[in-house]
């Protein structure tokens, strides 16, 4: 594999090191609200791969015009799925969010060890 | 009009457009009422279908009228009709049993809200199962994942919260993970329709990335199904949830991943892929070999009781994940079936833990001790569906274990370390729940003796209904059976 | 008839509930007529058996190859009658006894009592291994509250041994043997002949009647005989018809029917890998009446003695020939008999005088000579001295033993019966002979409906030795068709 060709790949590799830095962040900080923030990113890589696999090199945006004709557009479902993963994800978040508020709430802390030398 | 052939659509709408709906009824105990209405009637949908499914029907739907593959297809067969009936029995028996529980648990004014969320767990995990769309199911699972959260952090125990969020965390990351397989599928064979991706699947020149992905959906699907080591979510969440939930949750969320998994696998992947054999039986046989030794020797030293149910379960899955992973079609049969008698022994076992909480709001074992004198019928109840879990002949639990050992003879070299495991876990649930029962009948209670004051009229029967039915499909299991099989031949179907 | 069978104890224990709310007269009444309705129920199928009908009762298949079924034979058939039968004494002397202690939880005593004998009836009839496993594990549970009655915490511990060794031994061990058989023979009927021939062979032959050898730890072979003892801290109504004759009789029964059923006795005697049992069986009478001699304890020691003289009925079995199973199902009775009215007078004895220890025991049968009389009787049967049933079984596996030309045995059957006098012996001339020390408690016999069953079952015991024609003849069909 040329070097071009490992570089033709770029967005995948921008997906493969964002989802790692987001499941790093997840496991490693004991910080609630950093481990949220953590999940989204790793969520966010994904969209990215759904995203960069439905452009086709040259086209638009799907939308059929009087006229034109053999027109090369990029597949819209791959879009219309991640629109829907990312609602998915904010609900995640905010759910997460709002137990974060709620441990506050009951502990006092939204640290991982301090809540679990509380119980 | 003919209502048979929409029933896997109305199996979804009924409870996703009753959710909503439930949050009106304000009043005290019409929400509920609403609630485990809407549950009934999906647990009679369920069954319509599962009765013409085991004569040899199945259910296909394409929803709005677009074909797959560009529409969303729903499909019910042998092993989603088996999966229906567990979900929508065990939130219909629950329902019904839980108003006085919640009622000690939730405040009044925010139960419409819990039992819309309920709906929609169960609307959720009715949608993954009659799903043939791998997206859709992601959808499907995430709604269900999204509304148990709430269900769990719902109660009064602070603990639930941390615990809620880990399971967030590890739900999510699963999820996840399963998206991206997903998305790497679709990236080769351009569909998203299960049947559809079978089909292209083998016209794919670089397996490579299908490998990947089946990866990640078994990993991420695992993580979900709390198959050990990936079930450090699940003890907590049903301990510190709210009773009810956990009789919810315990009978049925995490077999619904188990189904994904088994069915993605079967259907999409074992057919088609070589190598795959590597990633499904070698690598979830030792986990689940793990998992059921590992589970049932902490459950036997642990000390709060729904914990201790809790750890079996992950035990308990194990068993199930095991049968799968012989790829054959007794092992195939053992899995269905023991879905279906595990839901059937933890469902009676977390309903009798629910009734105990009436009277004892510590559940430690230590704190029950003597439980039986104040509760006769509720410990009558934990002892039968105990037998059931250990797996005593003439209970349900003993049908999926016979099944699971002769399975496992045939498994050759390694038929004896098997059986061993089998066996010695059987020996070890003994252990656990003889400590239950030990507890209940003959210690000395802690506090001074109460007279016998028994948990609420529907919540016992409901308990007994249940712990009844083990002995009963103990003794003519003709029905999962019946389904269990013609669902092993339908997923082997595929691999053959 | 057999359903009658199966589903009048059931119907007896829900009756002993119902009455128990009422009045101890009335639930013990229920018990009695029960108990001689059961017994009428049983020994009224002996006649079909005698003329060679086997009556069968199916529930239909729950999977595949796996029934719910009866199926009367001879065998079974003794082990009903006796269990039924000795069942009716057993109420007699449990009334007496249970009141005579002023125990508390009657109501659940009897009403699990009714349940193990439900059990027992199951496993007598069953005609496969599946129901037959199914009721021995019934039997399992249905005793264990008997065991653990008394609730305090040596009891609950000692009851944790005896259902923990069971179970373990019964899912451990027999489950797998089970389905090791299912897979092999694809079948579990009892069949006449056994099922197993052609079908195993070699080394596996001995290593799957380990299984269930040991699976069945009921039948007490030395290591899994531990809870026997353990099982001693029941009242002793339960220790004479469940430990000396239901329960342990199960086991030998079990053994005894893999043996003669699923095996063959043709085909085990034709595998050099089966004689191992030969040795266990040997390993535990002498272990167990060895150990007998030590005990201080009354009733430990009749279990020990128990130990040893199951393990009589497995060797009769395991030596292969016909006249030796013939030995075995008398053996059955015969030990049936003699150690229920041991355990009687055992029991008596603590109801009078609360003594539960051999020292204690001194001169006793001057102030109880009925109690000690019985006991006499029955340490006699169990040496195996005429003109008791322990001589005509003795006999005839003995008898069994030298067609077998098994000199292992013969000569095990010689020494335990020093052994046996050895133990039983001194007790009896202790009992007689020796001076009561003083300052003793003044008491006189046990009440009266105990001392009228120890009395019935030692009468059983001389009388089996003069009227045990009527019971060979049923088992001598039981080896039809084999091999001189």
């Amino acid at each position: 594999m040329s070097l071009l060709e490992l570089l033709g790949y770029f967005n995948y590799w921008v997906f493969a090191i964002v989802l790692s830095i987001g499941l790093y962040t997840v496991i490693a900080k004991v910080n609630l609200v950093k481990k949220l923030i953590g999940l989204s990113i790793f969520q966010s890589a994904v969209f990215l791969m759904y995203i960069t696999m439905d452009k086709v090199e040259g086209g638009t945006a799907p939308i059929i015009q009087k006229g034109v004709e053999n027109q090369i557009f990029s597949n819209p479902i791959p879009q219309v799925l991640i629109l829907t993963a990312i609602v998915v994800g904010v609900s995640t978040l905010a759910l997460g969010l709002a137990i974060v508020v709620r441990i506050k709430e009951a502990y006092g802390t939204i640290e991982e060890n301090e809540i679990l030398d509380a119980d | 009009m003919d209502l048979t052939p929409h029933l896997p659509a109305l199996q979804v709408i009924v409870p996703m457009l009753a959710a909503p709906l439930i949050l009106l009824l304000q009043p005290r105990g019409l929400a509920w009422a609403g609630a485990t209405l809407v549950a009934i009637f999906s647990f009679f949908i369920a069954l319509t279908m599962a009765v013409a499914v085991s004569k040899g029907a199945h259910f296909g739907y394409d929803m709005g009228g677009w074909t797959a593959p560009y529409g969303i297809e729903l499909y019910v067969g042998a092993f989603g009709a088996l999966v229906l009936v567990i979900v929508t029995g065990a939130a219909a028996l629950s329902l019904l049993a839980a108003r006085a529980s919640i009622d000690s648990q939730i405040e009044l004014e925010r139960q419409p809200l819990f039992y819309s969320a309920w709906l929609l767990v169960l609307a959720g995990l009715v949608g993954i199962v009659v799903s043939a769309d791998a997206f859709n199911i992601f959808v499907f699972m995430e709604i269900s994942s999204l509304a148990s959260y709430v269900l769990i952090a719902g109660g009064p125990d602070r603990r639930a919260l941390p615990s809620v969020f880990k399971y967030l965390i590890m739900g999510t990351i699963g999820a996840t993970f399963y998206l991206i397989g997903v998305g790497m599928v679709y990236m080769m064979t351009g569909t998203l329709n299960l049947a559809d991706m079978e089909s292209r699947i083998g016209g794919v020149t670089d397996i490579n990335p299908i490998l990947v992905a089946a990866g990640f959906i078994t990993i991420g699907l695992a993580l979900k199904a709390a198959v050990f080591p990936l079930h450090v979510w699940l003890p907590n969440a049903y301990t510190h949830a709210p009773h009810m939930i956990t009789v919810f949750l315990a009978a049925c969320a995490t077999k619904v991943a188990i189904y994904v998994l088994i069915r993605f696998d079967f259907v999409v992947f074992q057919a088609n892929l070589s190598g795959h054999q590597l990633q499904f039986s070698l690598f979830l046989m030792p986990l689940a070999l793990l998992g059921i030794m590992v589970a049932s020797a902490v459950a036997m030293f642990e000390g709060n009781l729904k914990r201790l149910l809790g750890t079996s379960s992950v035990a308990q899955i194990g068993y199930i994940m095991l049968g799968a992973s012989f790829v054959t079609e007794a092992g195939l049969i053992a899995s269905a079936a023991h879905l279906f008698n595990h839901a059937l022994a933890k469902g009676g076992l977390f309903l009798a833990v629910a009734c105990l909480a009436y009277q004892y709001k510590d559940l430690r074992l230590a704190q029950l001790a003597g439980a039986a004198k104040t509760m006769p019928y509720t410990a009558a109840a934990m002892v039968v569906c105990g037998l059931s879990l250990i797996g005593v002949p003439g209970t349900a639990g003993f049908i999926s274990k016979w099944l699971l050992l002769s399975a496992a003879m045939d498994e050759g070299r390694f038929a004896w370390l098997l059986v061993a495991v089998i066996l010695i876990s059987s020996l070890m649930a003994l252990v656990y729940v003889w400590r239950i029962v030990e507890t209940l009948y003959f210690k000395q209670a802690v506090a001074e003796a109460q007279s016998p004051k028994e948990a609420p009229g529907v919540l016992l029967l409901v308990t007994w209904v249940v712990a009844l039915a083990n002995i009963g499909f103990g003794l003519f299991p003709q029905f999962p059976l019946s389904l269990s099989s013609a669902a092993a031949k339908l997923l082997l179907g595929h691999v053959l | 008839m057999i359903l009658v069978a199966l589903v009048l104890p059931l119907v007896i224990a829900a009756g002993i509930v119902l009455a128990g709310r009422f009045s101890d007269n009335l639930r013990e009444s229920v018990t009695l007529v029960g108990a001689c309705a059961l017994a009428w129920v049983v020994w009224g199928l002996l006649p079909e058996i005698y003329a060679g009908q086997r009556p069968e009762l199916s529930f239909g298949e729950i999977l595949p190859g796996l029934s719910v079924a009866f199926r009367v034979e001879p065998l079974g058939m003794l082990f009903a009658a006796l269990a039924s039968g000795l069942w009716i004494i057993n109420s007699v002397y449990s009334i007496g006894y249970m009141r005579g202690n002023k125990e508390k939880k009657q109501t659940r005593f009897y009403t699990c009592f009714a349940l193990a004998l439900a059990a027992t009836i199951g496993v007598a009839f069953a005609s496969n291994l599946f129901t037959l496993f199914l009721f021995y594990e019934l039997l399992t549970l249905s005793t264990y509250p008997l065991v653990s009655h008394k609730g305090d915490e040596a009891t609950v511990k000692s009851a944790r041994v005896y259902l923990g060794i069971l179970l373990c031994t019964s899912i451990g061990l027999f489950l797998p043997a089970i389905i090791w058989t299912y897979h092999v023979a694809g079948s579990l009927e009892f069949t006449p002949g056994g099922i197993l021939e052609g079908k195993i062979g070699g080394a596996d032959v001995g290593l799957l009647l380990a299984l269930f050898v040991f699976g069945v730890g009921k039948a007490a072979v030395m290591p899994v005989h531990r809870w026997l003892p353990a099982a001693m801290v029941a009242p002793t109504p339960v220790s004479a018809l469940l430990h000396a004759v239901a329960v342990v009789k199960a086991g030998v029964f079990t053994i005894t029917k893999v043996i003669v059923y699923i095996f063959g006795v043709d085909f085990l005697f034709s595998t050099p890998s089966s004689t191992w049992l030969v040795y266990a069986a040997c390993f535990t009478i002498i272990a167990a009446s060895l150990v007998a001699l030590r005990q201080q304890n009354l009733k430990r020691l009749l279990a020990y003695s128990t130990v040893a003289q199951l393990s009589y009925v497995v060797l009769a079995a395991a030596v292969l020939k016909p006249l030796a199973e013939i030995g075995a199902a008398i053996h059955m009775v015969a030990h049936a008999f003699g150690k229920i009215t041991l355990f009687f007078a055992a029991g008596a004895i603590y109801t009078a005088a609360k003594k539960t220890e051999l020292h204690q025991l001194r001169g006793i049968g001057r102030r109880m000579p009925w109690t000690m009389t019985a006991f006499t009787i029955g340490a006699l049967s169990m040496i195996g001295v005429p003109p008791t049933a322990g001589f005509v079984s003795k006999w005839y596996i003995l008898a069994g033993s030298f067609q077998a030309e098994n000199l292992l045995a013969i000569f095990t059957i010689i020494a335990s019966t020093v052994l046996n006098a050895a133990y039983f012996l001194p007790i009896i001339f202790m009992a007689w002979f020796e001076r009561e020390p003083e300052g003793g408690k003044n008491h006189g016999e046990a009440p009266p409906l105990v001392v009228l069953a120890v009395v019935a079952t030692a009468l059983l015991t001389l009388g089996f030795f003069f009227f045990n024609g009527s019971v060979i003849e049923l088992e001598k069909q039981l080896v039809q068709g084999m091999a001189q």
